[in-house]
């Protein structure tokens, strides 16, 4: 009996792990479907960005009550992780708790922290639910999080509460433990005998470890990705001041040999698509900001364009794209490349209007906990939208031909441009 | 008033200091022609050899870039960096966050490499130097204002308290709006919609901010860029005709209280 269940732990685990690593290799096979971008510059600032914003969560702390519960929630799944550990080797072979004699008083002290650090988490989740269905903070009632992403984001919640619960509960059935918090449960199972608490610390143990792996599995398809990509996501955020735009080297060159062919090669350089229609023509950086937006809604928050009731929407943006993404990678999946759908992330699912609305004014990059530029997407779509459709409203193409003649996007004589140093 | 051109001085034989980059809302609008010569009129003061360079100054490409026109910017950038390489210009100071910001992060990767600084970081360092000074009974003192950011200048450059050390050594009393420096609100010029109609929602941008900064009573509104500075006194306008709250850039601030 006791060898089927070290068969059958071992093959789940296995299993779980087998799926996983699939998964992840199919996102990350999905992101490098983006453009190349060499981001190996300064390495010291980027394991800075990594201790500061990913570990250190330095944006979370604008709002400093909201990042203390995320901090629960974050530092309890990481250190009870630790835990895993043993739970993984006690169910290949067949033993219980099987790092408490070598550790001796440690493991008690450890226990006991994770006890503590358990009912954290369950209370920060419970007042998450809370927050999302009883208070209704506006940025999680938004229409954005309709259907599915509304059902993710509690799932979550639900999920972390009865993992943890399963892990107290297991403590406290252990009829050889006493541990500083499931010590105070015990008196429910006071009238239990101990065969039948004993099927109860198995059951908890083995609900705690299937869900994890459950919960494991679940990741790549939710927005709970981030407790991964927001370590490489930080790594990779860009470093320079954040009013700079990617310059397009192709538009440059273009540019440069007009006005002195002598430089121009002689060959012809391949006909580029200007900006993107689509996920592929994207870096791989945005599409990895997309699988590792968690639905906050920060962005949107701070947005002006959204806040005043505008289309636009910078969570939408990235939930567009990871959807555009994954359906691109089932596309692929399926035909082994990527054919055609008549389906591209401008248009299809990305409108122009809410492209329209933006005032690049960077309050969505700079909300953002997790190192993502909606706005980044936004430019390539516009650039996408003005070079390869011509599709801009009349006021601008007025403004680009005032440009162009005049040197002003307005229609003044470019000889008054030094007028004001003659008026009084 | 006498401004001289770059090629002023070349023909002089000599360089200024700094040039002093207008921009086009600077040279053009009305509204922004007064900040233009509030700021010339501090240089003169201070003793700053400066030039403009007048014609061949050209939009920067911004609005056209953020629209998504690239080519219209390259062509703009070419052009300009052209002109400022040819004349070997090291420094430039601007009173628009935009041409400040387009100058500074991405006309370097082109070829136009110089020390840009925008005109509030200029003044800050002026004062701190002692080359501004106010007179005793500055009329601005204890004045409330509130001062809004740019987005140019703040999310984007992360200048926040330049500009705020300048109204405060002017012992005004700074009254910071709901959502300010990294947080603050846009004025809903920025991205190329200075030059669009607003797309359709429940409220216009500028009247949400202008709203924000009525709600701190103060009597007067700064601003450090020529865009905000309509956006926002088109917004105050619209809600308190009667009150006729001030939006001043801060060179216009500057240039009363200097001596």
């Amino acid at each position: 009996m006791a060898l089927i269940a070290q068969l059958a732990f071992s093959l789940i685990t296995g299993v779980a792990l087998f799926f996983f690593g699939k998964k992840l290799m199919n996102i990350r096979r999905n992101i490098l479907l983006g453009k190349s971008l060499v981001m190996n510059d300064a390495p010291a600032e980027r394991w800075k960005n990594v201790l500061i914003l990913a570990f250190g969560q330095k944006k979370m702390f604008r709002n400093p009550l909201v990042a203390i519960l995320h901090l629960f929630v974050y530092v309890g799944f990481v250190i009870i992780n630790i835990e895993l550990l043993e739970i993984i080797v006690d169910g290949i072979a067949g033993t219980h708790r099987i790092f408490k004699p070598y550790l001796g008083s440690f493991y008690d002290f450890l226990i006991n922290s994770f006890e503590i650090l358990a009912a954290l988490v369950l209370i920060a989740c419970v007042v998450f639910l809370v927050r999302r269905n009883i208070i209704r903070l506006k940025r999680f009632i938004d229409k954005d999080l309709n259907g599915w992403p509304k059902t993710d984001a509690n799932l979550i919640l639900i999920i972390e509460i009865v993992l943890m619960g399963c892990f107290l509960t297991m403590n406290a059935a252990d009829v050889n433990e006493n541990y500083i918090l499931s010590s105070y449960l015990k008196p429910i199972f006071s009238n239990t005998s101990s065969s039948t608490l004993s099927i109860i610390e198995h059951t908890a143990w083995w609900i705690h470890i299937l869900g994890i792996y459950a919960f494991m599995n679940y990741l790549p398809y939710s927005k709970h990705l981030h407790i991964v990509l927001a370590f490489p996501n930080a790594y990779y955020a860009p470093l320079e001041a954040k009013g700079k735009m990617h310059n397009m080297v192709s538009i440059q060159n273009e540019v440069l040999y007009a006005m002195q062919p002598e430089l121009a090669p002689t060959t012809a350089a391949a006909p580029e698509k200007f900006g993107a229609r689509d996920v592929m023509d994207l870096s791989w950086k945005n599409l990895m900001d997309a699988y590792s937006c968690t639905e906050c809604g920060r962005c949107s928050t701070a947005c002006p364009a959204n806040s005043t009731g505008k289309l636009l929407s910078p969570r939408k943006i990235m939930m567009a794209t990871r959807d555009r993404l994954e359906e691109v990678g089932k596309n692929i999946d399926k035909n082994a490349e990527f054919i055609a759908d008549e389906k591209s992330l401008l248009h299809d699912y990305i409108s122009v209007e809410e492209l329209r609305a933006c005032t690049t004014c960077n309050a969505c990059v700079e909300e953002c906990p997790v190192s993502i530029s909606p706005l980044d997407i936004i430019i390539e779509l516009r650039r996408s939208l003005v070079m390869e459709e011509s599709n801009a409203p009349a006021e601008w193409n007025g403004m680009f031909s005032n440009i162009e003649n005049n040197f002003a996007p307005w229609k003044f004589s470019p000889d008054d441009r030094d007028a004001w140093t003659k008026q009084d | 008033m006498k401004v001289n051109t770059m090629a002023d001085f070349l023909a002089r034989g000599e360089k200024p200091e700094v040039l002093f980059w207008v921009g086009c809302a600077g040279s053009f609008d009305q509204r922004a022609q007064k900040i233009t010569k509030a700021f010339a009129t501090i240089l003169d003061k201070a003793g700053i050899q400066y030039a403009i360079l007048g014609k061949e100054e050209a939009c920067t490409g911004d609005p056209a870039r953020r629209a998504g026109n690239e080519f219209m910017f390259q062509m703009m950038a070419y052009q300009n960096i052209q002109v400022l390489n040819g004349y070997e210009i090291k420094k430039i100071v601007t009173t628009c966050p935009h041409c400040f910001n387009t100058l500074k992060n991405e006309y370097p990767e082109l070829g136009g490499v110089y020390d840009v600084i925008h005109h509030t970081t200029f003044l800050q360092e002026l004062i701190e130097q002692g080359k501004i000074k106010f007179t005793d009974s500055n009329e601005w003192k204890g004045k409330s204002i509130t001062y809004h950011d740019s987005c140019y200048l703040g999310r984007a450059n992360d200048i926040y308290e330049a500009p705020r050390k300048v109204l405060e050594s002017l012992d005004m009393e700074l009254r910071e709006m709901k959502r300010c420096k990294s947080k603050g609100l846009c004025c809903g010029a920025g991205g190329a919609q200075m030059f669009k109609e607003e797309e359709k929602g429940d409220k216009r941008i500028n009247m949400e901010r202008a709203d924000e900064a009525i709600e701190t009573k103060a009597e007067l509104v700064a601003s450090a860029c020529p865009f905000c500075n309509t956006m926002m006194t088109d917004g105050i306008k619209n809600r308190t005709e009667e009150l006729n709250t001030e939006v001043l850039d801060i060179a216009e601030i500057v240039a009363k209280a200097i001596q």
